[in-house]
């Protein structure tokens, strides 16, 4: 079964498409980003398959669950680390990982136990009472991925999860990233081409709503006639019909 | 059990706050004690304790609109309701979830400006503690319109409209300080339209042990509290919504 498989899916806000009938497949334990330059509906799409909005028209199931009749199997399924480090500042790394475990209904001393594990495996051991608001950007975001992973999903979407970082942050969110691989599905969408060539498994590259390609890196690079993946992609937008 | 590590959450961003906690504790109890030593100088009706701390146990109940609105209004600017639209929790887990965990906070509240009140002279009797249960409705009301405001106003805005405007109206309309009747007219006709005189009148009257005095006050406050309430979850629901 594919973890994600978009029918036809369609958002429109008034006069504006902003996703344009998306048939889109990711296979289990797959990598995949999702590229496109700002407006090409990359968040629209993410946010129809985590639901928090519906499509206009079309459908997408989810390990075999339709986000529009299997709403509550979906949320139970995936995890979102937002674009915005949204981590509750007036607690403390410990208590947002088990706020985290709470809202998905672990029991308190699974609760404990998860937020003990990824405390240790992203690190966090030693700020582990500190509270998030005064943690860097840095390791906010990796108390971010932490909080989306402690519901043990099938589906992981990372929305630009580097974003602003320095080099080593970046560095070291890279590598968590890759560990999570092969043992669930990633949805990643950034801008940084650096990133998805490093990291996915396959690229879908979004324009004006549309889906325009998906290939490897690799293959994306071959379409377009380059060896640099960042000249592919721009080739491949600028010269994309939408 | 997802609902209430939700509450917990929001328990402890408010008490965790040391804002929230001057302007919640610190503020309505130093508000308490230069008002006495004023009244001690200068005796005025309008000051002596038993007439000054239902009062000002209401206006501090005021304050709960501002924390709970901050805190609603960060979640959405900052994404966190964002991330937990996208869990199990349910739109009743999340009204609930910022409704329920402020009212003890508020019940709190109360306890300690009656407890100061009782230092500064309060004769103490079974009435205190009534008073503080018949906050609950004050406390709904605060609270509800903390939800309402969070939900449709940004942090900055909610600071402005709840902090400033919201606490003034409050400590202006409500008979507090001064008597209505003295400035009458079309202020004491609004101040009366509105719930927070009625809110410092049942107070009063629960205090000195009249309860039929409670009446028509309850009334005003608990209607109020009621549409405030429908009004704050049809806003957080369209706000969810638009989410």
């Amino acid at each position: 079964m594919d973890a994600i498989k978009t029918i036809e899916l369609t958002k429109k806000y008034k006069d504006v498409t902003a996703v344009d009938g998306l048939n889109l497949t990711v296979r289990q334990g797959e990598l995949l980003s999702l590229l496109g330059v700002n407006g090409a509906g990359k968040t629209t799409t993410i946010k129809m398959l985590t639901g928090l909005t519906r499509p206009t028209t079309g459908d997408a199931f989810l390990n075999g669950k339709s986000i529009l009749t299997g709403s509550a199997a979906v949320k139970a399924m995936i995890a979102v680390s937002p674009q915005e480090t949204a981590v509750a500042p007036n607690l403390t790394v410990r208590e947002n990982l088990e706020l985290m475990a709470g809202v998905h209904g672990l029991p308190k001393p699974e609760a404990k136990d998860k937020a003990a594990e990824l405390s240790d495996r992203f690190g966090l051991g030693t700020i582990a009472n500190k509270r998030a608001g005064k943690l860097s950007g840095g390791w906010q975001r990796r108390l971010s991925i932490a909080m989306a992973l402690i519901s043990d999903p099938q589906i992981l979407f990372l929305d630009e999860p580097t974003l602003g970082l320095d080099v080593l942050a970046r560095s070291d969110l890279w590598d968590m990233i890759r560990a999570l691989k092969g043992n669930m599905t990633v949805i990643l969408t950034t801008h940084y081409m650096e990133e998805a060539e490093a990291l996915s498994d396959r690229v879908a590259i979004m324009k004006s709503g549309r889906l325009l390609l998906t290939g490897t890196p690799a293959e994306i690079k071959a379409q377009a006639g380059t060896d640099k993946f960042d000249e592919a992609f721009v080739r491949i937008v600028k010269e994309g019909q939408p | 059990m997802k609902g209430l590590a939700f509450s917990k959450r929001n328990d402890l961003e408010v008490l965790r706050d040391p804002l929230n906690l001057f302007f919640g504790v610190g503020f309505p109890i130093v508000l308490l004690l230069l008002l006495t030593a004023i009244q001690a100088n200068i005796p005025v009706a309008m000051f002596e304790i038993e007439h000054l701390a239902p009062g000002i146990v209401v206006f501090g109940l005021s304050f709960m609109t501002l924390f709970s609105a901050t805190l609603i209004a960060k979640d959405r600017g900052s994404s966190f309701l964002q991330r937990l639209y996208t869990t199990p929790l349910t739109a009743g887990d999340f009204i609930l979830g910022y409704l329920l965990p402020i009212l003890p906070i508020c019940i709190a509240q109360s306890a300690i400006c009656y407890g100061a009140a009782v230092l500064l002279g309060l004769e103490v009797t079974v009435h205190i503690v009534t008073s503080i249960l018949f906050t609950l409705p004050v406390a709904l009301l605060f609270v509800s319109l903390g939800l309402l405001c969070g939900s449709i106003f940004t942090d900055k805005q909610v600071g402005g409209i709840c902090g400033a405007l919201l606490t003034n109206l409050t400590a202006w309309l409500s008979g507090i300080w001064f008597d209505l009747g003295l400035v009458g007219g079309a202020f004491q006709k609004i101040a009366n339209l509105l719930p927070f005189v009625h809110a410092v009148e049942m107070e009063r009257a629960v205090l000195r042990g009249d309860y039929a005095g409670v009446f028509p006050h309850i009334w005003w406050v608990v209607g109020y509290a009621a549409a405030v309430t429908a009004i704050a979850v049809f806003a957080f629901l369209r706000q969810m919504k638009r989410q």
